[in-house]
């Protein structure tokens, strides 16, 4: 609690005190022994004004200061109508005396506004300590001394030293040293990795065993941590569809009910008997008609679902991608990095007649070199020999072809089928799974290399979970020939593929997967489609595809910038079944939030129902309004939890 | 100009909501969010008239919470 609060409670403590001193007093008879009949009514009126006074001066004095500012709809305002009405009926005669309810109902009042206050600030701390990751300093070596310097003051290429227990401040690579660090941070994987020289490292991450030496690669403001808090800070800037209705709803809600309120106790009144009744009765609707309950509980859990989703290694930019997630059907891969460990490895080399196998590798080594495709990077690292960049005079690189080169004045092409047909070349295909690379020389075939990719160990679980979390259909889009993609959709368990796709056909295969929606019933009566579609990409590449699916979903963005721009949920880590628990922790938020909107508004709706009737008091409308409030946030803090999911 | 500021002292969220609706009101300003959890406002407008904005949108600010401070 801050000191505001702590004053605040004690004087609700003290109010309370008085309250009850008032209460016993009236229930002894001492007032009419003392004062007799009616003078009793007036004693108690001034007894009780009390603790209201005590307790709620604030609260009338802040209504004053709204009302000068003509914001005269605010809860204080309504609150004060609301209790200084159950008092003033004392000067009408022939009325039950209200004055116990008038100052309960304000101390009731104060206890929730301080709960809400107390809420509030605790999960705005338990949020920004979960997003204190960014570091205070770096230590750097200057004059043979170590110092601390600010991470925004460190450049390009600097060494800058890590030593246990410090948070890396910067992205780079390892030097000297070798260490454990816990990444759980940024990815909620509790296993420390191990870093040693020649290693990436991430800023953000905790540095548990050794020192370490890094050199820096990226300025503080482009590194993964300033990254991230950029993002987390933003998120609040994309709202969920149901939290701009709460907030508009809000704005008509209290005005309505305020008009609802004027009506009972002005009109009744005109035609009926017992008219201090019928205010009584307009009073009460006073004390329901704060929309609070909604306003603060809504967005706190949205906030709790990102924060909680965050503290699992699944960044999302937005609720209005929480709310989407939560109702995604159809989840579309693409292979690569994302099902696939994406690391590749030249498992065949199979030369044409007429060439030699170091020959062909040599030859494909080359084509490649200027080229940083995985399949690329892992043909350079098959061939054993040097690349000598002077004999390469040429090269281009097709989208989705290959690469078309001229190395010692000779015209070399190196892709798939599609690069092989284009030119005219007879080329052989190889029924072995992994990627196929043909080359040729002026024109004459000279074999292929194929190239294998690896399944990552949890792609089959990820795909089961997400068939057990409700996701219809799982897809798989892919460059690959036809039989590959086969084998690996089979072995995962897949509902579908498409495969031999260009780079630019993924954009046109995700729309049409999105116009198929209707088939697993995702469309309601207007033709508007319910049912979701995730795309699951690696951030390379597949930017475009990432933009235009309902949610992007990049994965193992540790460190890539396109992932992180381009997609709407970042996944921290390259786990597949990550995916799964996105959808569970956003289903779950969901869940929390429609509660809490049913419950707050079915609670309100029925006490202002009853009210009119005559059979609600105004006990029961302050618990509509300050009860419901706080059972509201209880709910809303569990979408911080993540335990389960 | 796209600026973030800090909200101090902002407890209120209906009140957040109000005063998200009036700053974004204010002539100059092309968006203008607030967000409760965080206590932040993110104010986007003209460059020429920031200043005024800043202050503008500071006397809404303290009309509906008189605690309420923008972090400049």
């Amino acid at each position: 609690m801050t000191t505001k609060q702590k004053h605040w409670r004690n004087r609700i403590i003290v109010a309370i005190a008085l309250f009850a001193g008032a209460l016993i007093i009236e229930a002894t008879g001492t007032l009419e022994r003392t004062f007799g009949e009616p003078g009793a009514l007036y004693a108690e009126f001034a007894l009780f004004l009390i603790p209201f006074l005590v307790g709620g001066y604030d609260v009338l004095i802040e209504a004053a200061r709204k009302l000068a500012h003509g914001h005269g709809l605010d809860e204080s305002f309504l609150m004060s109508i609301a209790t200084l009405g159950a008092f003033a009926l004392v000067f009408f005669p022939d009325t039950d005396p209200h004055m116990a309810e008038g100052a309960a109902v304000m101390l009731f009042y104060q206890v929730g506004e301080l709960f809400q206050s107390y809420a509030v600030g605790r999960s705005r701390k338990s949020i920004s300590d979960m997003m204190d990751i960014a570091p205070e300093f770096a230590n750097m070596e200057r004059d043979g001394q170590l110092v601390q310097v600010d991470p925004f003051e460190v450049a390009i290429g600097d060494h800058i030293i890590v030593k246990p227990g410090e948070r890396i401040p910067l992205d780079g690579t390892v030097i000297e040293g070798e260490s454990q660090i816990d990444t759980s941070a940024l990815t909620g994987e509790s296993v420390p990795r191990t870093a040693k020289a020649g290693d990436e490292v991430i800023s953000g991450c905790v540095n548990t065993s050794g020192t370490l030496t890094i050199a820096v690669a990226k300025p503080y403001e482009d590194s993964t941590v300033a990254r991230i808090l950029e993002m987390v800070e933003n998120a609040a800037d994309k709202k969920a569809r149901t939290e701009a209705f709460i907030t508009r709803f809000a704005r008509y809600y209290t005005p309505i009910v305020v008009g609802l309120a004027a009506a009972i106790a002005i009109l009744p009144p005109l035609f009926v008997e017992n008219w201090p009744d019928w205010i009584l009765r307009g009073l009460t609707f006073l004390v329901v008609s704060c929309p609070c309950a909604l306003v603060i509980s809504v967005p706190l859990s949205f906030f709790g679902g990102i924060g909680g989703a965050s503290r699992m290694g699944i960044l999302v930019k937005g609720s209005n991608y929480l709310e989407a997630l939560a109702k995604v059907d159809t989840v579309v891969f693409d292979k690569t990095g994302t099902l696939t460990s994406g690391t590749f490895t030249v498992t065949d080399v199979l030369p044409a007649e007429g060439f030699a196998r170091q020959q062909l590798l040599e030859l494909a080594a080359h084509a490649e070199a200027y080229s940083n495709h995985p399949i690329a990077v892992s043909i350079q690292r098959a061939y054993d020999g040097a690349i000598d960049l002077k004999r390469i005079s040429k090269t281009e690189e097709i989208s989705g072809h290959g690469i078309n080169a001229l190395i010692d004045g000779h015209a070399v092409l190196a892709g798939n089928d599609k690069l092989m047909y284009l030119h005219d070349i007879a080329y052989e295909t190889a029924e072995m799974i992994g990627t196929q690379i043909h080359l040729s020389v002026d024109g004459a075939y000279a074999g292929s290399l194929i190239i294998g990719d690896t399944v990552k160990a949890d792609a089959r679980q990820a795909i089961t979970d997400l068939h057990a979390v409700g996701v219809q259909r799982a897809i798989m889009l892919t460059g690959d020939r036809q039989p590959v993609a086969a084998a690996v959709a089979d072995d995962l368990g897949l509902d579908d593929y498409h495969a031999e796709l260009l780079p630019q056909d993924k954009v046109a295969q995700l729309e049409a997967i999105m116009r198929t929606d209707g088939e697993c019933a995702a469309d309601d009566d207007k033709g508007k489609r319910i049912g979701r579609v995730a795309f699951v990409g690696d951030g390379i590449n597949d930017a475009p595809v990432l933009m235009r699916a309902d949610v992007g979903i990049a994965m193992g963005a540790m460190g890539s910038d396109a992932a992180i721009e381009a997609a709407d949920v970042v996944l921290m880590d390259d786990k597949p079944t990550q995916i799964a628990r996105a959808i569970r922790c956003a289903r779950k938020t969901m869940r929390i939030v429609w509660q809490n909107i049913i419950f707050a508004l079915g609670i309100k709706f029925a006490v202002l129902i009853l009210a009119a009737f005559g059979i609600a008091n105004m006990w029961m409308a302050v618990f509509a309004d300050v009860g419901v409030a706080v059972i509201a946030i209880l709910n809303a803090m569990r979408a911080m939890r993540t335990k389960g999911l | 100009m796209k600026r973030t500021f800090k909200l101090q002292d902002l407890d209120c969220a209906n009140c957040a909501s109000h005063m998200e609706h009036d700053i974004a009101k204010i002539s100059g300003v092309n968006s203008a969010k607030i967000s409760f959890m965080t206590g932040k406002l993110m104010l986007d407008a003209d460059d020429a008239a920031f200043e005024r904005v800043l202050n503008e949108a500071q006397t809404i600010c303290t009309s509906y919470e008189k605690d309420c401070v923008i972090v400049r």
